[in-house]
């Protein structure tokens, strides 16, 4: 669920586009890098665009009686890091934006800022922290995503309530507030969307090991061992 | 195949909680949190009107709406199915 068209007054709308326009700059940049050096990663590359654009279009009801939807981006973002992921969140949130009616231009770098640059960032730092420390891979993505698409609402959150500080208690009011009705709701679809992750990622993993040992998601050794406990 | 267990379980308890939120929330229609989170802006600030608007298309309603939704899963479900299945067959020829 993004910010609505028109729901950030300045000057929050400018200051989320000058935190986003940098790190999507770096994306293209790292992307560009990426496909010309090593052309076996575009089918990859497409299947994480891909499962950002399902995932983002499932609104799943909620226990708290509300709907939202889960990011997707923590695929992308353990695969490539969390630069590259922006540019495809871009791709997806003007999607949306132009055609549904669900997010907004004036709110994009916002929108950007959480779904595409800091969710993703704290999936990736997760995932190599974690993956350095020896943890089971497949806990590892589903702990990662699920911690990333909780990280994507509570930045939402904090973005309304820095731009609609409540007259008594200030932004942080207002954060408990807007963190009451996301970050509660975003919790079961969190799970939903940690299982799903870590399931393709498994398929990932059996077709196609040898680029994920290229981008260093995983050492071969590690490779070798998953690809044995499939059979 | 252990994981995809543990998926289907997680899949079922999903849906648990969906029909527990269904009968604690008798009256809700399960909307958008974002609309709720437009709820709260209009307590702290009444005042508020959003200040841009209606450069993109706006779909006339919820058919057309779950029409474009429905579109864009379908267009990611093809490219992950058609990559995933041209690895497999690839993998399995050799």
């Amino acid at each position: 669920m993004h910010i609505f068209e028109g729901f950030l007054p300045s000057p929050w709308w400018q200051i989320w586009f000058v935190v986003s326009i940098p790190v999507i700059l770096y994306g293209m940049y790292q992307l560009n890098k990426l496909v010309s050096q090593r052309r076996e990663i575009i089918p990859l590359l497409a299947v994480a665009g891909a499962f950002i654009f399902v995932l983002s279009s499932l609104k799943l009801p909620s226990v708290t009686g509300s709907s939202s939807h889960p990011t997707g981006t923590g695929m992308a973002a353990i695969l490539f890091g969390p630069a590259i992921t922006s540019v495809l969140s871009v791709i997806v949130l003007l999607y949306q934006s132009l055609f549904l009616a669900h997010g907004g231009l004036t709110t994009l770098g916002a929108n950007v800022a959480s779904m595409g640059i800091i969710g993703p960032f704290v999936a990736y730092l997760f995932y190599r922290t974690a993956s350095k420390a020896g943890m089971n891979f497949y806990l590892n993505v589903f702990l990662a995503t699920a911690i990333a698409n909780w990280a994507t609402y509570v930045v939402t959150s904090l973005q309304l309530a820095l731009a609609f500080p409540a007259a008594q208690g200030g932004a942080l009011a207002s954060f408990v507030a807007f963190g009451a009705v996301f970050a509660t709701t975003q919790v079961p679809l969190a799970i939903m969307e940690g299982a799903l992750t870590a399931l393709i990622m498994k398929y990932v993993v059996q077709i196609k090991s040898d680029v994920l040992i290229d981008l260093r998601v995983l050492t071969s050794a590690a490779a070798t061992k998953l690809k044995e406990t499939m059979q | 195949m252990k994981l995809e267990y543990i998926v289907g379980i997680v899949i079922i308890l999903f849906a648990v909680q969906f029909f527990y939120g269904v009968a604690a929330n008798p009256d809700s229609e399960f909307g958008g949190a974002d609309g709720e989170a437009e709820g709260i802006i209009a307590q702290i600030n009444p005042d508020y009107e959003p200040w841009f608007g209606g450069i993109g298309f706006e779909p006339p309603g919820g058919e057309t709406e779950s029409l474009l939704f429905a579109l864009q899963a379908a267009f990611g479900a093809i490219i992950i199915g058609y990559i995933f299945g041209y690895y497999k067959g690839k993998g399995e020829n050799n």
